[in-house]
């Protein structure tokens, strides 16, 4: 009889399906795996040892890289560790605000992932929808901060500005006629609010047309049900958090649980799966979407009734106004020292986590009472995930790695960090 | 306090008693600090203790404390500290646990009570040279292959010592010392505790 060896296979880290820069190392017996070894860090950026040489605002933006798929959601977790050691109170307005932007956050990744998994796994046509639905929220994005992507809008103590009275619109030009760009620019003639309003009204029925593409697709239910099952105690047991949990069946959202912000005065549901496979992490996350629209929605309604602060009015934290710096001289001192040593935050360590589209999001600080970090460690959900890819892939085909990655959702901004 | 602390600061001192070096409650955490040798231990009460029931280790990170507040250290340098969560009780907990060697930190490894402590634990020795024996696979990760040295430790400077380019004459990618100098723009303050208060001036 021949001898008979098993096949080590490199995937990635130029693989279209491996999501960034993931290289694994698989071990194959014929087309099963029986191996796998992700090997990461080639987007190391040693974040949290950058931010350590740099003060605490100069960190946010910091924050955005990092999963660059949920911007917003990074800089909550980093503001609120800091605003939790300097003990300061957000005001509401900035509260809700950064609610609604969470979720559309999640949104946006939400739909970034079920086009990214789509492509993978052969369903080409999702992520054309998926980016035409984000072209509009990342014009939200746009309005509110002036970056379509890295925002770095919410600053320690509130977000950086108020919402904006309008939007920014289409222009004439020699490739789309005024007729053309008319129904892009109908729902633009309001306020950023009056934008997402037309937005949430049209996001249900158009996550409608998803689910009739996908969730009853033969082939889609061929490549998902049942591949990557991870039991409720094996998921304890790996650090899950997030989707990846509650697609193992356990209702565990930190929105719900421990809320932070105004997560306690909105309404919303927790969706939980049964089997714990990649096709349950789906309809969680297509539920969750639709969670999340129903909260950008309650905020809308808020947010329109109720102006007020958006950022604290403790200006050793947050800046003061232009106008209120440039014609007092106290103000004026409080700017130079803000723009220039930076705040100082108090002697401790603060953990917090926020409910981020893919799992729980912690920052864990340590300050020694100076301008800068002492220590900053970031817990990105990705990295406790993929730590359980050689769990999930034993004994699947090699096409079913394609799947449970992207079912894993994974960004290697947060992994590698 | 709230009464959910209160409970767990009960539950942690009627389990885990003498084990526990100091319990401390700050901004509505909890810390306690615990000796190498009751480590494992303790860990594997405070999992599967029912009036405890932290069934997940959330983050495990390395901490570098010998420039802490710029002065020079008297204690123990390296400590791995722990975050845990219990989903049935809803509560947190953190543990540190000091290395007791600065020259050789070690740290018992928690693999076998939480496995997902692999790559934390790798990522710690990665970055700060933690060992933790009981792990089973200890490499670096997040660092390049054959890199030297451990980054995140304080005294090594965040330009790195060598860099990467490359060769033409060689034509393949080389290292080299790092050509760009270090440069701080805003220098790291610490301010004296009475600093500022106009009425003790």
């Amino acid at each position: 009889m021949p001898e008979l060896r098993n096949f080590t296979l490199n995937f990635g880290p130029q693989h279209p399906a491996a999501h960034g820069v993931l290289r694994m190392v698989l071990e194959l017996d014929g087309e099963v795996v029986m191996r796998a070894d992700p090997h990461i860090g080639l987007l190391h950026r040693a974040t949290e040892k950058l931010a350590e040489t740099k003060t605490w605002i100069q960190s946010v933006p910091y924050m955005d890289r990092l999963d660059y798929m949920s911007m917003m959601c990074n800089e909550h977790a980093y503001c609120m560790a800091i605003e939790r050691l300097l003990q300061i109170e957000v005001p509401i307005r900035a509260q809700y605000i950064r609610v609604m932007f969470d979720e559309i956050t999640r949104i946006l990744n939400h739909l970034l992932w079920i086009g990214c998994h789509g492509l993978d796994v052969g369903a080409m046509t999702m992520v054309l929808y998926a980016f035409r639905e984000r072209e509009d929220l990342v014009d939200a994005y746009e309005a509110v901060s002036g970056a379509r992507m890295h925002a770095a809008y919410y600053r320690p103590g509130g977000v950086y500005r108020d919402l904006p009275d309008h939007m920014g619109q289409y222009k004439e030009s020699k490739w789309k006629s005024a007729a053309q760009i008319k129904p892009f620019n109908d729902a633009r003639s309001g306020s950023l609010l009056d934008f997402l309003d037309d937005f949430v009204s049209r996001f249900p029925k158009l996550l409608d047309e998803y689910e009739t593409l996908l969730t009853d697709n033969r082939i889609w239910k061929q490549r998902l049900v049942d591949v990557g099952i991870v039991s409720p105690e094996r998921a304890l047991q790996r650090g899950f958090t997030g989707p990846m949990l509650r697609g193992s069946g356990i209702a565990w959202d930190l929105r719900k649980k421990q809320p932070y912000e105004v997560y306690d005065r909105v309404d919303f549901d927790i969706p939980v799966g049964k089997t714990g496979d990649s096709y349950d992490r789906y309809l969680v996350r297509m539920e969750e979407m639709r969670q999340s629209n129903r909260i950008v929605k309650q905020c809308i309604d808020w947010l329109r009734l109720n102006p007020g602060p958006v950022i604290s009015d403790n200006h050793k934290v947050a800046p003061p106004s232009r106008e209120a710096m440039k014609s007092n001289m106290e103000e004026l001192i409080h700017h130079f020292k803000l723009c220039t040593e930076g705040m100082h935050v108090p002697a401790g360590e603060a953990y917090s986590a926020v409910e981020h589209p893919k799992g729980e999001f912690g920052i864990y600080v340590i300050s020694d009472g100076a301008n800068k970090p002492y220590r900053l460690k970031i817990r990105p959900p990705g990295y406790v995930h993929l730590s359980a890819m050689n769990e999930m892939v034993c004994g699947h085909m090699l096409a079913d790695v394609v799947t449970i990655i992207g079912s894993q959702d994974v960004v290697f901004g947060e992994i590698d960090r | 306090m709230s009464a959910t602390l209160e409970a767990l600061c009960q539950n942690l001192q009627k389990h885990l008693g003498d084990r526990v070096q100091s319990l401390k409650v700050a901004l509505g955490e909890v810390t306690i600090e615990v000796d190498v040798a009751d480590y494992l231990a303790v860990m594997n009460t405070l999992r599967d203790e029912a009036e405890l029931c932290f069934e997940e280790l959330i983050d495990l990170c390395g901490v570098d404390y010998s420039a802490y507040a710029n002065v020079p250290r008297e204690g123990k340098r390296f400590a791995a500290v722990s975050h845990l969560l219990s989903i049935a009780r809803n509560w947190r907990l953190r543990v540190r646990c000091f290395a007791p060697d600065d020259d050789f930190p070690s740290v018992p490894s928690v693999t076998a009570v939480w496995n997902v402590a692999d790559w934390f634990e790798r990522e710690a020795f990665d970055l700060f040279g933690i060992v933790f024996p009981g792990h089973l696979d200890l490499r670096r990760i997040l660092t390049d292959y054959g890199f030297i040295g451990h980054p995140f430790r304080k005294d090594f400077p965040v330009s790195g010592y060598v860099e990467m380019r490359y060769d033409p004459d060689q034509q393949r990618v080389i290292y080299q010392p790092v050509t760009i100098e270090p440069r701080e723009v805003t220098p790291r303050i610490v301010r004296e505790a009475s600093y500022g208060n106009v009425e003790n001036a």
